[in-house]
C-alpha cells in the first residue's frame, strides 16, 4: 500500500509517518506542498507540525497549497485522508471537517500520553476497532480544543461521526478527560462521507510497543484492510 | 622598541565594546594603527569573554578532551563521540542567561535556536533537546514570571521546530534571585561520513549567507554577555534576539539536505556576534582569509551602518563556503525551502578580514590577531574556602519535624517534586526515538534501525558548588554518569556550561580553578571526555555574585535499548537494594535548607574510585538483564530515591536499614542516613529468583551494598522509623511546581 504523507514547510511528524507505515511494509512517498500531485498514494496524510510557522491561524495557510487543491479533490471522490494535529487543523481550515480548533483551555502546550474512547467502528479507519474500547496514543499541541456551534455538534453526533473522544485512563464512560478543554471531549472526527478524518492525538507515536503503545497500528491496518477491500491495491 | 603615542578613546567608547584600555593598546601594537569604528566593534566582540574565552582559556586547557570514541573535541561548533554502527553524537550545552534575565521568553527561545544550529551546522539531525534552569525562590511572583517565561520560550522554540525536548533540570535558590541561568542541549546523531566541519578551504569559493535578512537586534549581544548586569540592564533589550523557528525549520531541513554534499565546503551558524564571529572562525580554522561586502547582505530595516551589520546578532542565519561554479545549484536548495540566499563575498589566501561596503574597504584586519591573540586575563586568584564546620553539628541539630513529615515536605520541594508541569510543555515525543521520557534519570533515544539508544542527561548542583566549587563540578559529573547508568547506559562523554559570577573578583576566579580541576579529575576518573562546552562569567547583580554553577551535559550509549531501565518499582515480591555506602550527613541537602534555612558544613564526600566501581556495576548488572528498575540516590537522599521509585511504579516498599537500629544518640542521625545525599548510590531492584546472582555479581564487584527489602502493599517504609503512604507521597510530589 502507498502512504502520501503531505510536506509543508514546517511540518514535523511526517518522517515519523513514514517510520510507522513501513513498520508493516507500506511505502511512504512525500507529497510536496508545491506540488500539486499526489505521486499515485492510496492513502493522504496530513501530519502534525507548524505549517507554515501557523502564522495567521493554524492550518489557515496550507489550505491555500497547491497540494491541498488535489487532496480536497482526492478527499471528494472518496479517497481516504487522515489528519492528525496540525492535520486536523488544516482540514478544518478546507471545510473538509467542520468547526475549528482553539488555543487549549489551559492556555499551555500539553504533551502526554492519551487514553481515546472507540465511539464507532463504522469507518475506514476504526474498522478493526470495538466500540468502547480504549486505546492510548500521545497529544501534543496547544491548540486542540475542538469547538463548533451546537447544531454542527448535534449533528456530528446524531450521524456518528465523532470517532474518538478523550477518556481518562482506566474508565470507559467517564467524562471530562480532555487536554485541551475539547467540546463534548472530542477527539477526532468524519466527514459526512466518512472518508475523511481529523484527529489531534498522533497514531504514528503509537506504532510499537518500545514507544509505549501500539495502538496507532490498529488505525493503520484498518485503513489499509478498507483499501484492500476496494481494491485499490496496484497489480 | 619605541612605542608611538596611542590616543585612547574615551572610556564610554570602550566600555561600549567591552574592552579595557591595556587591551586596547594592545590591539593597536598588534595592527601598527589605530582601528576604526568598525574594527574596534569587531575586536571588542571577538576579544569579549563569550567569544574569545580571554579568561577561562587558560584553565580549559587543564580538561581531558581525547578518547576512543572522541570524533570532534572541542573548537568545533559541537563536540562528536562514535556511539557504534557508524554513527556519531554530536552535542553540545551553551548558556543564555543574560538574555533570559531581560526577557525570558525570547531569551530562552533563542538559546534554543542556537544550541540547534550549533548541532545542525556538523550535519547531525538534532534528535534531542536538554534544559538546564535556575530561577530564585519559587513562591516569589517575579521569580514565578521569569519560569513561566522561560518554559514558554523553550516549548514555543523546540515544539515549533519539531525536535524533543527530553529533559534538563530545574533549581531555585536565592543565589539566582537577580540572576536567572538557561543552558541549553542539543544532541544530534549521525553518520561518520556525514561530519561537517566549519573549515574555509579553496581561495576563490565564494560565501554565502542564508536565511533570515539582518537587522538591528542583538547587536553588542556577545559584549553584553561579558558584563555584569546592573539597574541599566533592561534598557539593554535591543541587545536581546527575536526567534523564529519556523524560520530555522526550514533552515535546518535544508541544511540537512546539504550535510555531506561535495559541493558544500564548509558551514557555521552566526551565534554570539554574528557575521564578524562566523565569518573569523571559519576562514581562520581553514587556515584562509575572507572578503566580505556588507552591501551585499540583505536587510531588514533601512540606513545600518557596516558595524551593525557586521554586529548584528538576528537570529536563524548561516554561512556556507561553497565551491565556485557551484552556488547557483545550492542557492536554488535553499530556495526550495523559500530561504533566501546571497553571495556576500569569497574565501581569500591572505589570512585577513576584509570587509568592503561597496567600494571603500572598512575593515581590515589579520584574523591571526583577532583569534589566537585574544589577550588572555589572568586576575588574581583568591582562595577563599566556606568554613565548613564539623559534620556532626549538622547531626546534633534537633529536627524541627518528624521524619515522615520530613519526607513528604522534601517530595513536595520545588527542587526535588515531579517535573512534569514543566516537560508536558515540551513536545517530548516528536521524532517517535523517545524510549524513557522525562521524569526518571536520563532520557532515552532509541535509534532506528539499530538495536542502539542513547541516554542524555544534564545535571549540576549549586549548593554543593558553593560549599567547595571543586566538589561542586565533581558530583555534577558523577551524578550526571549516574543517570546514564541508571537506565543501562555506558557514560561516553561530557560538554559542560560554566556559570560563574564576575571572574575579575579573585574569589570567583577561584571558584572557576577549582570548578575546572573538579571537571577534570572526575571526567577522567570516569573516561569521560569533554567534547564540548560553554563559559557564561559575569553572572552578578549589582556587585553579587551567584554561587558557582557547574553544568554537566552527558551523554551515554546502550548497546540494547531493550535493556533500557527506569525508577519505576516493578511486580510485588521483588528485592530492592541499595548499591553504594550508607551513611549520615547533610552539608549541602536540600533537607538542610528546608528544614534549617542554610547551606553550610561539608558537601557529600566523594571517593572517585568507589564512584566508578560502584557505576560499573550496576551497569553491568544492567547489562546483564539482572534488574527490574535502577534509580541514582541524589537530592533528598535514599528516603527520597526510595519514594521516587515507589510513586513511579505505584507500588510500595518495605525497607529495613540496620543503621537506624543503632542510634548513636545524635538528634538528626536518623535525618542523615535517610535525607542525606551522599554520592555513589543507587537504589536498585530484581526479581526474587535473581537475589543470589545479583548478591554474588556485587561481592564480585567489590561495592558497598544492602539487601533493603521487599516491593509491595500502599507504603514506603523504612523499619519502624519511616511510613508514608504513597498517596500521600505522589500528591506531595505532583503539587511541588504546580501554580498556588
Amino acid at each position: 500500500m502507498r502512504f502520501g504523507i503531505a510536506v509543508f514547510p514546517g511540518t514535523w511528524s511526517d518522517r515519523d509517518w513514514a517510520h510507522a507505515v513501513s513498520l508493516d511494509g507500506h511505502e511512504a512517498v512525500m507529497l510536496w506542498h508545491k506540488e500539486a500531485d499526489l505521486r499515485g498514494a492510496d492513502c493522504v496524510i496530513l501530519p502534525g507540525g507548524f505549517s507554515y510557522g501557523d502564522h495567521l491561524r493554524c492550518g489557515a495557510i496550507a489550505r491555500f497549497a497547491p497540494l491541498m487543491a488535489v487532496v480536497a479533490d482526492f478527499a471528494r471522490e472518496g479517497g481516504l485522508v487522515l489528519g492528525s494535529c496540525n492535520g486536523f487543523q488544516i482540514l478544518c481550515e478546507a471545510h473538509l471537517l467542520p468547526g475549528a480548533l482553539l488555543r487549549n483551555e489551559s492556555l499551555e502546550f500539553r504533551c502526554q500520553p492519551q487514553a481515546l474512547r472507540v465511539e464507532t467502528t463504522a469507518t475506514p479507519f476504526t474498522a478493526g476497532c470495538a466500540v468502547g474500547e480504549l486505546l492510548s496514543m500521545p497529544v501534543a499541541h496547544g491548540e486542540g480544543r475542538y469547538v463548533a456551534d451546537v447544531a454542527t455538534l448535534d449533528e456530528l453526533e446524531a450521524q456518528d461521526r465523532v470517532i474518538f473522544r478523550y477518556a481518562p485512563a482506566r474508565d470507559q464512560r467517564a467524562a471530562g478527560a480532555s487536554p485541551n478543554g475539547s467540546q463534548r471531549d472530542i477527539a477526532g472526527i468524519v466527514n459526512g462521507a466518512r472518508n475523511v478524518l481529523g484527529m489531534m492525538p498522533h497514531p504514528e507515536r503509537a506504532c510499537e510497543p518500545l514507544l509505549g503503545s501500539s495502538d496507532g497500528l490498529r488505525l493503520i491496518r484498518s485503513v489499509v484492510a478498507a483499501l484492500d477491500a476496494r481494491g485499490a491495491v496496484a497489480v | 622598541m619605541i612605542t608611538r603615542p596611542v590616543e585612547v578613546p574615551e572610556p564610554r567608547v570602550l566600555a561600549e565594546v567591552a574592552l579595557t584600555e591595556t587591551e586596547y593598546r594592545r590591539a593597536v601594537d598588534l595592527l601598527g594603527r589605530a582601528p576604526n569604528g568598525v574594527e574596534l566593534g569587531i575586536i571588542g566582540a571577538l576579544w569579549s569573554e563569550h567569544c574569545g574565552y580571554k579568561t577561562s582559556k587558560p584553565l580549559l586547557r587543564r580538561l581531558p578532551t581525547r578518547g576512543a570514541r572522541v570524533l570532534q573535541g572541542p573548537g568545533e561548533n559541537a563536540g562528536a563521540v562514535d556511539i557504534g554502527a557508524g554513527l556519531a553524537a554530536v552535542f553540545k550545552i551553551e548558556s543564555h542567561n543574560h538574555p533570559s534575565a531581560i526577557e525570558p521568553y525570547q531569551g530562552a527561545a533563542t538559546g534554543v535556536g542556537g544550541i540547534l544550529r550549533d548541532v545542525f551546522t556538523m550535519g547531525a539531525r538534532p534528535v534531542a533537546l536538554l534544559d538546564s534552569l535556575r530561577f530564585g525562590p519559587l513562591e516569589e511572583p517575579e521569580q514565578r514570571r521569569l519560569f513561566d517565561g522561560v518554559v514558554a520560550g523553550i516549548g514555543g522554540y523546540g515544539n515549533c521546530i519539531g525536535v524533543p525536548t527530553v529533559g534538563g533540570e530545574v533549581y531555585f535558590d536565592e543565589s539566582y534571585r537577580h540572576n536567572c541561568l538557561v543552558n541549553a542541549m542539543c544532541v544530534g546523531v549521525l553518520r561518520h561520513e556525514d561530519l561537517t566541519r566549519a573549515r574555509a578551504s579553496g581561495p576563490g569559493n565564494p560565501v554565502l549567507l542564508v536565511g533570515a535578512d539582518t537587522g538591528r537586534d542583538g547587536i553588542h549581544g556577545a559584549t553584553f554577555a561579558s558584563v555584569e548586569l546592573d539597574a541599566q540592564s533592561e534598557a539593554r533589550r535591543p541587545a536581546v534576539q527575536v526567534g523564529n523557528p519556523f524560520l530555522e525549520k526550514c533552515l535546518m531541513e535544508a541544511c540537512l539536505e546539504l550535510a555531506g554534499d561535495p559541493r558544500v565546503v564548509a558551514m557555521q551558524d552566526l551565534g554570539a556576534a554574528g557575521l564578524t564571529s562566523s565569518a573569523t572562525e571559519l576562514a581562520h580554522r581553514g587556515g584562509c582569509g575572507i572578503e566580505l561586502d556588507v552591501e551585499r547582505v540583505s536587510r531588514r530595516e533601512r540606513g545600518m551602518t557596516p558595524y551593525e551589520v557586521m554586529l548584528s546578532e538576528s537570529q536563524e542565519r548561516m554561512l556556507l563556503v561553497v565551491r565556485a561554479g557551484e552556488e547557483g545549484a545550492v542557492m536554488q536548495a535553499f530556495d526550495r525551502w523559500d530561504l533566501h540566499s546571497d553571495v556576500i563575498g569569497r574565501i581569500t589566501d591572505d589570512g585577513r578580514l576584509r570587509v568592503h561596503a561597496g567600494d571603500g574597504v572598512v575593515c581590515d584586519l589579520p584574523l591571526a590577531m583577532l583569534i589566537d591573540d585574544v589577550p588572555l586575563r589572568h586576575p588574581p586568584l583568591a582562595p577563599r574556602p566556606r568554613p565548613w564546620g564539623a559534620a556532626a553539628d549538622l547531626l546534633a541539630a534537633p529536627p524541627p519535624w518528624p521524619l515522615a513529615e520530613a519526607l513528604l515536605r522534601l517530595l513536595g520541594s520545588p527542587n526535588i517534586g515531579s517535573r512534569r508541569p514543566v516537560f508536558r510543555r515540551y513536545d517530548h515525543q516528536v521524532g517517535d526515538d523517545t524510549v524513557v521520557l522525562p521524569g526518571g534519570d536520563a532520557a532515552v533515544l532509541r535509534i532506528k534501525g539499530t538495536a542502539l539508544g542513547v541516554a542524555v542527561t544534564t545535571d549540576g548542583n549549586a549548593r554543593y558548588g558553593a560549599l567547595d566549587p571543586r566538589r561542586g563540578a565533581e558530583i555534577a559529573v558523577v551524578e550526571a554518569a549516574r543517570n546514564c547508568v541508571a537506565v543501562g547506559a555506558e557514560p561516553l562523554a561530557v560538554t559542560n556550561c560554566l556559570n560563574f559570577g564576575n571572574p575579575e573578583k579573585p574569589e570567583v576566579f577561584w571558584q572557576l580553578s577549582e570548578a575546572v580541576d573538579g571537571l577534570a579529575a572526575a571526567c577522567a576518573a570516569l573516561d569521560t571526555p569533554v567534547v564540548s562546552g560553554n563559559v557564561s562569567l559575569y553572572n552578578d547583580t549589582s556587585g553579587v555574585s551567584i554561587d558557582p554553577t557547574t553544568v554537566v551535559g552527558m551523554v551515554g550509549r546502550l548497546g540494547d535499548v531493550g535493556r533500557r531501565l527506569t525508577p519505576a518499582f516493578g511486580a510485588a515480591g521483588d528485592r530492592v537494594f541499595l548499591v553504594g555506602p550508607v551513611s549520615a550527613e547533610l552539608g549541602g541537602s536540600e533537607y538542610q535548607r528546608l528544614a534549617h534555612e542554610v547551606n553550610c558544613g561539608p558537601p557529600p564526600a566523594l571517593d572517585l574510585g568507589l564512584e566508578r566501581r560502584v557505576q560499573d556495576a550496576v551497569r553491568a548488572a544492567a547489562e546483564a538483564g539482572l534488574l527490574r528498575s535502577a534509580h541514582d540516590c541524589s537530592e533528598g537522599g535514599l528516603a527520597v530515591a526510595l519514594a521516587e521509585c515507589a510513586i513511579a511504579g505505584a507500588i510500595g516498599v518495605r525497607a529495613l536499614l540496620p543503621e537506624l537500629a543503632q542510634p548513636t544518640g545524635l538528634a538528626s542521625e536518623a535525618a542523615g542516613i535517610l535525607f542525606g545525599e551522599s554520592q555513589s548510590r543507587f537504589v536498585v531492584s530484581c526479581p526474587a529468583e535473581d537475589v543470589s546472582v545479583l548478591r554474588e555479581h556485587l561481592e564480585g564487584a567489590a561495592v558497598p551494598f544492602l539487601e533493603l527489602g521487599p516491593v509491595g502493599g500502599d507504603e514506603i517504609t523504612v523499619g519502624t522509623a519511616l511510613d508514608v503512604s504513597v498517596r500521600d507521597a505522589r500528591a506531595a510530589y505532583d503539587a511541588a511546581l504546580e501554580t498556588g
